[in-house]
């Protein structure tokens, strides 16, 4: 069976005043039904643009899409008309977005956001909207969901919010949900509640999910599958498991290690990447990471790293010393027994 | 309540209080309620000592760091610096406390004026403050506090616009350090930047503490960081302590009903700790300063309460050495 979700060489650029800036810059990974895939990476990595790209929200200009196909369940989406792309948002696949406080439309309430995608999606009565809406409410664990239908974006605080918008992602029962920093903005305890509905919800029903975070944490705890993107790029792909005990990409071995941790006692130091992100303006076609790694030699200044596979099956890392970095772990990890 | 007995600490707060009024009308304001912000507080730092203070939003936790510099005043309490209250000075008698006590945010887009070049920027205080009055002298003060903070004395002409995320920080972290203080209260001074660039902010600041003799209150929410750079941490909840701690003895072994729902809540970047972890999220939500839950304000949320929890309000109780909890039914 093909992938719910496949993702070919796909390429973003922007318009700025500094130059073209790629965004996204090859990128191909896949989804299959009902799994948590994640997508990891710091700020200007490409990972929103990435999923913006798959929903076609790029503004343009000063956006485009370049190039590759994203294959949704059978159909190219880039193929589609607006008109049947439109139908695709939000019927067949939800979205999340990180401030539900400007994802939300202030002047509607909670009740109309959720009836109107099920009056637009699938034809619904006002009155079967209505009763479907409370539903969703309640599954999404707002109680008193009667009253919360009447109320406005601003009378909920933040978690509820986050609530309405899962339940709006919901709402037409989804193959599929991209979750951007769903819970950045959100405190911890409430962070961890929605989390948890999200999972249980997503396992309920058999929706995949693509999470994109910066917290390594979050993925480490939901998600079955990784990506890690550097500059516009997947560096490192692989399960979760490979990916945190078997890094192959100098670039992920650098972020893991520079995390503290809340279940380590205090170490010396933290061990950071050294030096600072990126320029996507200036990018030549060697590594983008190379002025940061310690690996780095001659022949990452003149050609990009294929996207490989490193040990085991599904495992894939973009560098060309993927060997020497599994070696140099394992000896530190010698050296520290 | 002295952590270490016998050595006077460079900072007291005793019952500190700070409670904001909520006004109605336009000509003839009345007050018709408060804000609970920082609901009676106490706790020492003492030289050359990190004390974390972590909650979520609304705790207080900035609150009480901005009495301290005295940006507030309290409503109530004391904050005894080098031994001198200094809750009730004038705003005049606090420029010379200004000079021994510097703030680092956490915005460093927002704390930095965008009309300024960075020299400037760090020239500001030490001019003001009339602490070298040789021009010359006085930039290469500034170029050698750039150093001292990882960037290029280059930088001195440039903009806050043309430098990044990390680099502004470092730029804020040199302006604080400018006045040669004894006490820094870093407000999520590395929250807003990213893990990698993070990593590197943390060990400048741990650096510098050493190098220069520095105390911090280091105010967070981001209970990883702070294990890793406080020696010892407070847990506030709406307006109170709730729990303090060395800060292996706290994350190890929680006592309070709350700080083990927000450790808990905390996703360690490990798949195989995470698959193995009991968990359990706090149900609802914070309740608002406005109105707090009366006795232990965590009652509502706490699997752990029994009526008492409901009348009255638990104190700081010493458990084991140096482990305070607010709990009546930890034992």
């Amino acid at each position: 069976m093909p992938p719910l979700l496949e993702v070919r060489e796909l390429r973003t650029e922007f318009r700025t005043g500094a130059g073209v800036v790629r965004a996204v810059d090859g990128i191909s990974y896949t989804v299959e039904a009902g799994e948590t895939v994640a997508i990891v990476g710091e700020s200007g990595s490409g990972k929103s643009v990435e999923a913006l790209s798959i929903m076609r929200l790029i503004p343009n200009p000063p956006g485009r899409i370049v190039s590759g196909e994203v294959l949704f369940d059978g159909r190219d989406l880039r193929k589609l008309t607006e008109e049947e792309m439109r139908s695709v948002r939000g019927r067949d696949i939800g979205m999340v977005f990180q401030e539900p406080m400007t994802s939300l439309n202030p002047v509607l309430t909670i009740g109309r956001q959720i009836t109107e995608t099920l009056e637009q999606h699938q034809g619904a009565s006002r009155e079967d909207a209505e009763k479907r809406a409370i539903e969703l409410l309640e599954m999404v664990g707002i109680a008193d969901s009667r009253r919360r239908l009447r109320q406005y974006p601003h009378q909920l605080s933040g978690g509820m919010r986050q609530r309405v918008m899962i339940a709006v992602a919901l709402a037409c029962n989804p193959k599929l949900i991209i979750a951007d920093e769903p819970t950045t903005a959100l405190d911890v305890t409430i962070q961890a509640q929605i989390l948890e509905l999200m999972k249980s919800l997503t396992r309920k029903l058999g929706v995949a999910q693509i999470i994109i975070t910066h917290n390594l944490g979050v993925v480490a705890r939901y998600a079955s599958r990784v990506n890690v993107m550097y500059a516009g790029r997947i560096v490192e792909a692989g399960t979760a498991e490979a990916i945190y005990h078997d890094p192959r990409h100098p670039y992920t071995v650098a972020l893991l290690k520079s995390v503290p941790r809340l279940d380590q006692p205090r170490r010396a130091r933290l061990d950071p990447v050294e030096g600072s992100p990126p320029d996507l303006t200036k990018l030549d076609g060697g590594c983008a990471f190379r002025p940061r790694c310690r690996f780095a030699v001659d022949k990452c200044a003149t050609a990009y790293p294929k996207l490989d596979t490193v040990g085991e099956q599904g495992h894939l890392a973009a560098c060309f010393r993927s060997a020497e970095v599994a070696t140099a772990r394992e000896s530190t990890r010698e050296s520290a027994a | 309540m002295r952590d270490q007995p016998g050595t006077t600490p460079l900072l007291e707060v005793r019952g500190l209080q700070m409670h904001f009024p909520i006004t109605e009308g336009m000509v003839v304001s009345r007050k018709v309620g408060e804000v609970r912000a920082v609901d009676g507080v106490d706790f020492s730092i003492a030289r050359g000592e990190t004390l974390g203070l972590v909650g979520e939003s609304g705790c207080g936790k900035t609150t009480t760091g901005r009495c301290i510099l005295r940006l507030e005043k309290p409503t109530q309490g004391q904050i005894l610096y080098d031994g001198k209250d200094i809750s009730r000075l004038a705003q005049k008698d606090l420029v010379g406390l200004r000079r021994r006590m510097q703030v680092i945010f956490q915005d460093p887009y927002s704390s930095l004026n965008p009309r300024m070049k960075v020299g400037d920027i760090i020239a500001e205080p030490i001019r003001v403050h009339g602490l070298e009055r040789d021009p010359r002298r006085r930039r290469d003060r500034v170029r050698d506090l750039l150093s001292v903070c990882g960037l290029d004395p280059k930088f001195v002409d440039r903009y806050p616009h043309e430098m990044s995320g990390g680099q502004r920080q470092r730029v804020g972290i040199a302006r604080a350090l400018a006045m040669d203080p004894e006490f820094i209260v870093c407000d999520e001074a590395v929250s807003a930047l990213d893990v990698s660039i993070q990593a590197q902010v943390v060990n400048l600041l741990e650096d510098l503490r050493e190098r220069f003799r520095l105390t911090y209150l280091f105010i967070a929410h981001d209970l990883s960081v702070v294990r890793h750079l406080c020696q010892r941490v407070a847990v506030m909840y709406l307006g109170r302590i709730v729990e303090m701690a060395e800060s292996d003895e706290l994350f190890d072994n929680p006592m309070h009903p709350y700080t083990q729902a927000l450790l808990s809540a905390v996703p360690v970047p490990d798949p195989r700790v995470e698959a193995g972890r009991q968990f359990r999220p706090a149900r609802g939500e914070i309740p608002s300063p406005i109105n707090p839950p009366s006795g232990c304000v965590f009652h509502p949320r706490c699997p752990m309460a029994v009526e008492n929890c409901r009348k009255a309000r638990p104190t700081l109780r010493g458990m084991r050495p140096g482990h305070w909890v607010a709990c009546s039914e930890v034992n």
